[in-house]
């Protein structure tokens, strides 16, 4: 064990591992509450890390978590938009936005594919200031995030009961009934996707500002590891079950997603090969149920096949 | 109350799968009425009743409601006022949310104060919510936790019943909305249906291929052929009117092309 974990490593996986949950809880709003697939993600990710970079460059570090998430939810707004009112195919709609990002993505970081922020402050400069001489000396970066996380799930599980929040539940889970409840989809899809992507945005500035730099090719195949979190929790914890156990799953599967990672990598498996990897958990993961069922089915019609031979041969 | 005026609808124009549900359909009803609904299989019932709940604009024609032009109004604006019950009993509720969720949204009709966007279930929603389920008598205010997908097709139908009519409607549409329960089921809800709808006096429509239904619930019959009404009774003409004669009439409207599995005599 020790061997394979320092705490070094313990810490930054679970840094890491909270700051991606809120990819993972955007996936979560997004995929499986409003089931739509929403490819913004990678753009958004990118997006949030742009402008929270910039931002923390010209020395607004919280300001630049606001902004982060104020674009992130804007760049939902336009999947939403194209979606709802102007009838482009979901998934499209997200491949749109996220492709128009890219440019976007690159003005924000003035034409740079770069953005280092080697000795600006950030949150977490700020946060070791504050509570780098406390009790919690080193684990300031893991309290900071957990925080984050923390108060961003009780936020949402909150939002969740309320009647909007319930209305986009709905939307999701049967979307015939909602209309007949006099609830308006487009306004429900539009302010889920927003909040979805707001929470992406965030989590992509909080890497920027963890990682003192931005990089345009960081939300590269973001949403597949987002999903691949995401099942890891539901796989653990059940993906019927109340709000909060669920949403208490999502930030586990990503921090254990963390994990795995941070073994992988021990393991020298080389960091190239870790959209590779987590490509491979996420089509295994929603591969599982439905190939157990047909396995399921063939043994049954093999055992069938044999019976009806072995009737032949003794009428025979 | 409710005015159809000339409405139509073709599905697919122009293309070899040209259909037209409804032809220059006219109807009137009057507050308070309860219409039945019989007609043979794609005669248009259900269309007529997705027309006048907005799941699509009609090609041509007028719909009021209370003398109100509702024929470009939207869908889940309609459905302020309108109730729509189907015959499939997973259309009206969301499965993987609870009963008393279920029932939060369904009461969101009432009150459309945009305050109301962030307050949770509270206490006093939740006595309500029990109330209105201890009169379907079927023990569901004892798991208003559980998720809808737990219950039967009856017992989701009751709840949806229920929830169609939490917040008094207008106008009230039931597309055969017992024919997939069993016959005890059935029965049940058709009686919660009557009494609620007397009770509160909702003017109601109710598709049914029971002919003996068609003649005794409700004030009013009407047979449906070809998209378009053809036969409109109520008062003495109907309480004289038999199930055979309703047949009879069936068959020369339908022009031989009678379906027997669905018309049930009893
Ligand atoms: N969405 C649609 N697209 C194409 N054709 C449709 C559509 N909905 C209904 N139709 C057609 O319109 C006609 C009327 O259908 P409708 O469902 O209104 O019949 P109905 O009277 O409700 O019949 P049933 O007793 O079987 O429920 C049918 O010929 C049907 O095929
Ligand atoms: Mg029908």
């Amino acid at each position: 064990m020790d061997s394979i974990f320092t705490v070094s490593i313990f810490q930054s996986a679970l840094e890491l591992g909270c700051i991606y949950a809120l990819v993972a809880l955007a996936l979560f709003i997004s995929f499986t509450i409003l089931n739509i697939a929403d490819l913004t993600t990678d753009g958004c990710f990118t997006l949030g890390c742009a402008v929270g970079a910039m931002f923390t460059a010209a020395g607004h570090p919280l300001l630049a978590l606001v902004m982060a998430l104020v674009t992130g939810a804007l760049a939902g707004f336009l999947t939403a938009l194209l979606q709802t009112k102007f009838g482009v195919e979901s998934i499209l709609a997200g491949i749109i936005v996220n492709t128009g990002l890219y440019t976007i993505n690159l003005m924000v970081m003035g034409f740079s594919s770069l953005v280092n922020l080697f000795g600006c402050d950030t949150v977490f400069s700020l946060g070791k200031d504050l509570l780098g001489d406390t009790f919690i000396g080193g684990w300031y970066k893991v309290a900071m995030v957990a925080a984050i996380v923390i108060i961003i799930a009780l936020a949402l599980w909150w939002f969740l009961g309320t009647t909007l929040g319930m209305s986009i539940r709905a939307t999701g889970d049967n979307a015939e009934m909602v209309k007949s409840s006099s609830i308006n989809p487009t306004f429900t899809i539009t302010v889920g996707l927003c909040l979805a992507n707001s929470l992406t945005g965030l989590s992509g500035a909080l890497i920027a500002q963890y990682q003192k730099s931005a990089d345009i090719n960081i939300g590269t195949g973001m949403v597949t590891i987002a999903l691949a979190s995401l099942i890891i929790g539901q796989t653990l914890i059940g993906n019927k079950g109340s709000m909060s156990r669920r949403i208490f799953g999502t930030i586990l599967g990503s921090v254990l997603y963390r994990f795995i990672v941070a073994i992988a990598l021990r393991m020298s498996v080389p960091a190239e090969a870790l959209k590779l990897v987590s490509a491979i958990i996420v089509a295994v993961a929603i591969a599982t149920p439905y190939v157990r069922k047909k396995v399921a089915l063939k043994k049954r019609q093999y055992a069938n096949y044999q019976r009806n031979r072995q009737e032949v041969k003794k009428n025979a | 109350m409710l005015r159809l005026d000339n409405i139509s609808k073709t599905f697919n124009p122009g293309t070899v799968n040209e259909k037209a549900a409804l032809t220059k359909l006219s109807l009137e009803l009057k507050d308070g009425d309860f219409a039945t609904i019989v007609g043979s299989n794609g005669a248009g019932k259900s269309t007529m009743f997705n027309a006048i709940a907005g799941t699509f604009i009609v090609d041509e024609g007028n719909i009021y409601l209370d003398d109100e032009d509702i024929t470009f109004k939207k869908e889940h604006v309609r459905s302020r006022y309108i109730g729509h019950l189907f015959q499939d009993p997973l259309k009206g509720t969301a499965p993987n949310m609870t009963i008393e969720e279920n029932m939060a949204l369904a009461y969101l009709r009432a009150s459309r104060a945009s305050s109301k966007l962030f307050s949770r279930i509270s206490a006093k929603d939740k006595d309500r919510f029990r109330q209105q389920l201890q009169l379907l008598g079927m023990g569901l205010e004892d798991r208003m936790k559980q998720p809808v997908g737990l219950l039967s097709g009856g017992q989701r139908q009751a709840l949806t019943l229920l929830m169609a009519t939490f917040v008094t409607p207008k106008l009230l549409l039931l597309d055969e909305h017992t024919a997939a329960l069993d016959p005890a089921t059935a029965e049940k809800v058709l009686e919660l249906t009557k009494s609620i709808v007397a009770e509160r006096g909702i003017t109601c429509l109710m598709v049914t291929h029971n002919m003996h239904q068609a003649l005794e619930v409700g004030n009013r019959t009407l047979m449906m052929n070809a998209g378009r009404i053809v036969f409109d009774t109520q008062g003495e003409e109907r309480a004289k009117l038999t199930v055979q004669d309703l047949l009879e009439k069936f068959r020369a409207g339908a022009g031989e092309e009678l379906d027997n599995d669905r018309v049930l005599l009893s």
